[in-house]
C-alpha cells in the first residue's frame, strides 16, 4: 500500500447540483491531511464517499488499498469516523456506547477491556464511565467519539469538523490527541473550517464550491501569495472595504477579523497612497502595515483568483 | 453475517428500551389497557334490556310470562303500564327498549289452548340491539309456550329444528372477540414498537455512526427485531393468560403452534414498522403512518368485527393484503377450535409470505445507507 488514501476524479451529484466537481488527490501514510474550506465547500460529502457512507457518482477511490464502492466492508473496518455532529447514543453510559461500539468493530474477549480501559483513560472519562452520554460536556463527548472510533485501532481516522462548537482549550486537548495518533503511526484525514485548525495539518486541502482549488503544506501555500498584503485598521471596517475596491493599486480587500486584509500590487506605494485615497472618500486609517499572510488571506485570494465568491 | 454484531445491536437496543418510559408502556402497559377496554367495550351480548309491560289480562298465567323475562337475565321490567298509547312515549323516551303487551284474553285462550298471541314492542333505531333483544324475547316466550304445553300433557310438540352451536357453544362474544382482539392488538403494537427505533436513530444521528462501522444490514434489522420479537410473544402469552383467566376463554389448541405462527406474525409486523420508520425518518410521523396503517385495516378487513365473506369484492380483495386476516384465523382457530396445521396451513404459509416480506422490505430500505 503506497497511499493511505487516492482519490481520482471523485465526482458527486445531489439531483443538479454538484457537491463534489472531479477531486484528486493522495493521502500518505501517517499524515495529518486537512480539508479546509466554507460551509458547502463539499468536504463532508467527500468523506462521506470516502467513509462509505455515501456512493460516488463517478470516480474512483481507494481507502487504506480498498476501492470503497466495491470493498466497503475492508474499507470500513480500517478506518475510524467521527462524524460532524454528536452522534453517540445519549441514553446509553459512556461503557455501553464503548461496548456498543467494540461489539460491531469486532473489538471481543481481552483485547476488549484492554481497549475500553484505554479509551476511557485517553477521554478522561474513567471516573465517569457509568454516566449517561447525554449528560456529559460537549469536549467530553467529543473525546469519547473519539475513542470509539479508534476502539478497533484503526490505520485511518476520518474527522469530519470534530472541533465544531467545542470551546478553545478542548479544542487544543483534541488536537494534542490526533498529534498522538499520527505520532504511532495513524493517517489522520481532518476536515475544518477554523482557519488556526488548519495550520497545523501536514498537508492541506482547500475546497470551494465542489473543487479542490489548493493542495500543499501550509507553510508553501502562504507563499503563493506573491503580492504584498497590509493590515488596514480603520473605524468603520464595512464602510472603508467598499472605499478601497477599486481604489488605485488594490488587488484585493477582505475582513479579517476587525481589521481589513489588503492586497496591493507595490507596498511601498500602497503605504503612502492608501491613507489619502481613503481619506478622499471620507474614510479614516488608523493604522497601516505590511504583515505574513495567513491561510485565511491566501484561501480568500485563491477563492477570488478562481472568480468565484466567498459566501459564509 | 455475525452473531457478535447481532448481539451487540441487541443488546444496546435492550438498554436504550429499559430506559424509555414511552417504549415501556407502548410494550407492557398499553397492549393490556386495549385488551381489557376492548374486551369489555365491544360485546354482542345485551343484558339488563330495559323493558315494559301492558298488562290487560292481569292473571298469575300473566304474571308468570313477565316473571319469565325477569328470571330470564336478559331483561329487567322498569315500568308497568295501563293504557296502550303509553307505549309510545315510553319507547319514545328511551325508558325502554322493549314493551310486552298481554291481551285482555290471555289467560283464558290458553286454557281453551286456542292460539295464544302476545305483543312485542320494540325500539328499531339501535335495530342490532332490537334485533337481539327480539330473539331472546321470542325464545323466552317460545320456552313459556313449551312449559304450557308440557303441563297440559299434550304431547304434540310440533317439529323443531333444534340448533346445537359448536365452538363458542354459550354463544359468548367474547370468546370470540378476544382471541381476535389478540391479534389486532399485537398489529398495532408490533408496528408502533419499531417505527420509533429506527427513526431516533435517523433524528439523532447515530444511525450515520452505525453506518460507518462494519455493520450490515441484517444484522441492525435482525438486531433490532429480535428484543421486540421477545416482546411481543410475552405480550401474547400475557394477553393470552387474562384472556384464560379473566375472560374464561377456552385455549384447545396446541400452544407451541400458536407461539410458532405468532413468532411469524411479529416478524411481518416488526418488519413493517421499521421499514415504515426509515423510510419516513421522524418519529412522530413514522408513529402515526403506524398507526393508520396497522389499526384501521387490522380492526375493520380483519375479520374481527365485520365478517370478510359478506364483505364486497373490493374490500375482499384488500383483506387478503392485511395481516391481521391470517392472524385473526389463527388465534380464533387455536383457542376456540383447537383446530392444528392441517386446518391453518394456508394461513400459515400466507403469514411466512408475510414475514418474509416485513424483512425485505426493512433490508430495502437501507439499501443506500448500509451494506
Amino acid at each position: 500500500m503506497n497511499e493511505a488514501v487516492r482519490v481520482r476524479e471523485l465526482t458527486r451529484h445531489f439531483g443538479q447540483f454538484v457537491a463534489v466537481d472531479q477531486v484528486s488527490f493522495d493521502v500518505a501514510p501517517g499524515e495529518i491531511f486537512g480539508f479546509l474550506g466554507p460551509n458547502g465547500a463539499g468536504k463532508t460529502t467527500t468523506i462521506k464517499m470516502l467513509t462509505g457512507l455515501l456512493s460516488p457518482t463517478s470516480g474512483t477511490a481507494l481507502v487504506a488499498g480498498y476501492d470503497v464502492t466495491q470493498h466497503p466492508d475492508e474499507v470500513k473496518l480500517n478506518l475510524g469516523y467521527m462524524s460532524q455532529l454528536f452522534s453517540l447514543y445519549p441514553d446509553l453510559t459512556v461503557e455501553e456506547n464503548i461496548q456498543l461500539f467494540a461489539g460491531l468493530y469486532g473489538v471481543t474477549g481481552g483485547r476488549f477491556a484492554e481497549r475500553r480501559d484505554w479509551v476511557l483513560g485517553m477521554a478522561g472519562l474513567t471516573e465517569h464511565r457509568r454516566r449517561s452520554t447525554g449528560e456529559l460536556s460537549l469536549g467530553w463527548k467529543q473525546r469519547l467519539a473519539l475513542g470509539c472510533a479508534v476502539l478497533h485501532e484503526p490505520p485511518l481516522l476520518f474527522l469530519d469538523e470534530p472541533t465544531s462548537g467545542v470551546d478553545p482549550v478542548s479544542r487544543r486537548s483534541f488536537w494534542d490527541l490526533i498529534y498522538q495518533f499520527a505520532e504511532a503511526g495513524t493517517t489522520v484525514f481532518v476536515s475544518t473550517h477554523y482557519m488556526e485548525e488548519a495550520e497545523y495539518c501536514y498537508r492541506l486541502a482547500l475546497m470551494n464550491r465542489g473543487r479542490l482549488i489548493a493542495l500543499d503544506r501550509p507553510a508553501a501555500l502562504k507563499e503563493t501569495l506573491r503580492q504584498p498584503l497590509l493590515e488596514l485598521r480603520t473605524d468603520d471596517p464595512p464602510k472603508a472595504l467598499e472605499a478601497l475596491r477599486g481604489a488605485p493599486g488594490v488587488v484585493e480587500a477582505a475582513m479579517f477579523g476587525r481589521a481589513l486584509h489588503v492586497l496591493v500590487q507595490d507596498e511601498h506605494r500602497a503605504l503612502r497612497e492608501l491613507p489619502q485615497a481613503l481619506a478622499a472618500r471620507g474614510r479614516s486609517c488608523e493604522a497601516l502595515q505590511a504583515v505574513a499572510p495567513s491561510l485565511e488571506d491566501v484561501f480568500v485570494a485563491l477563492v477570488r483568483r478562481e472568480g468565484g465568491t466567498l459566501d459564509r | 453475517m455475525s452473531l457478535p454484531r447481532l448481539w451487540a445491536v441487541a443488546r444496546k437496543e435492550i438498554v436504550q428500551l429499559r430506559r424509555d418510559a414511552r417504549s415501556l408502556y407502548l410494550a407492557f402497559i398499553l397492549p393490556l389497557i386495549l385488551l381489557v377496554l376492548f374486551a369489555y367495550a365491544i360485546t354482542y351480548d345485551i343484558r339488563n334490556i330495559e323493558m315494559a309491560v301492558l298488562d290487560h289480562s292481569l292473571t298469575s298465567e300473566s304474571r308468570s310470562l313477565v316473571d319469565a323475562f325477569e328470571s330470564s337475565g336478559y331483561f329487567t321490567v322498569v315500568t308497568h303500564l295501563t293504557r296502550y298509547d303509553e307505549a309510545d312515549a315510553v319507547l319514545g323516551g328511551g325508558h325502554a327498549r322493549l314493551v310486552l303487551v298481554i291481551g285482555p284474553s290471555f289467560a283464558l285462550d290458553l286454557a281453551a289452548r286456542r292460539r295464544t298471541p302476545v305483543q312485542l314492542l320494540l325500539d328499531g333505531a339501535d335495530a342490532n340491539s332490537a334485533t337481539i333483544a327480539q330473539n331472546y324475547a321470542e325464545a323466552i316466550v317460545a320456552g313459556y309456550s313449551a312449559d304450557i304445553l308440557l303441563e297440559g300433557r299434550q304431547l304434540q310438540i310440533p317439529a323443531a329444528a333444534e340448533s346445537r352451536v359448536w365452538f363458542n357453544e354459550t354463544l359468548e362474544s367474547r370468546n370470540m372477540i378476544v382471541p381476535g382482539l389478540v391479534a389486532v392488538i399485537m398489529s398495532i403494537i408490533a408496528a408502533m414498537l419499531t417505527a420509533l427505533t429506527i427513526a431516533r436513530e435517523w433524528e439523532r444521528g447515530t444511525m450515520e455512526q452505525l453506518a460507518a462501522t462494519p455493520v450490515h444490514r441484517l444484522e441492525v434489522v435482525l438486531g433490532k427485531l429480535v428484543p421486540y420479537a421477545g416482546i411481543g410473544l410475552f405480550d401474547v402469552a400475557l394477553a393470552a393468560t387474562v384472556a384464560v383467566v379473566l375472560f374464561g376463554v377456552p385455549l384447545r389448541g396446541n400452544l407451541l403452534l400458536l407461539v410458532l405462527l405468532t413468532l411469524l406474525f411479529l416478524i411481518g409486523a416488526l418488519g413493517l414498522g421499521i421499514f415504515i420508520s426509515a423510510a419516513v425518518k421522524s418519529q412522530l410521523l413514522a408513529t402515526q403512518v403506524a398507526l393508520m396503517s396497522t389499526f384501521l385495516p387490522a380492526l375493520l378487513l380483519s375479520g374481527f368485527i365485520f365478517s370478510i365473506a359478506t364483505m364486497p369484492f373490493v374490500l375482499r380483495a384488500i383483506s387478503y393484503i392485511v395481516p391481521a386476516r391470517y392472524y385473526v384465523t389463527v388465534t380464533r382457530g387455536i383457542f376456540l377450535k383447537g383446530v392444528g396445521v392441517d386446518v391453518l396451513w394456508a394461513d400459515a404459509t400466507a403469514m411466512v409470505i408475510f414475514a418474509a416480506a416485513g424483512l425485505s422490505l426493512a433490508m430495502g430500505v437501507f439499501k443506500k445507507e448500509i451494506a
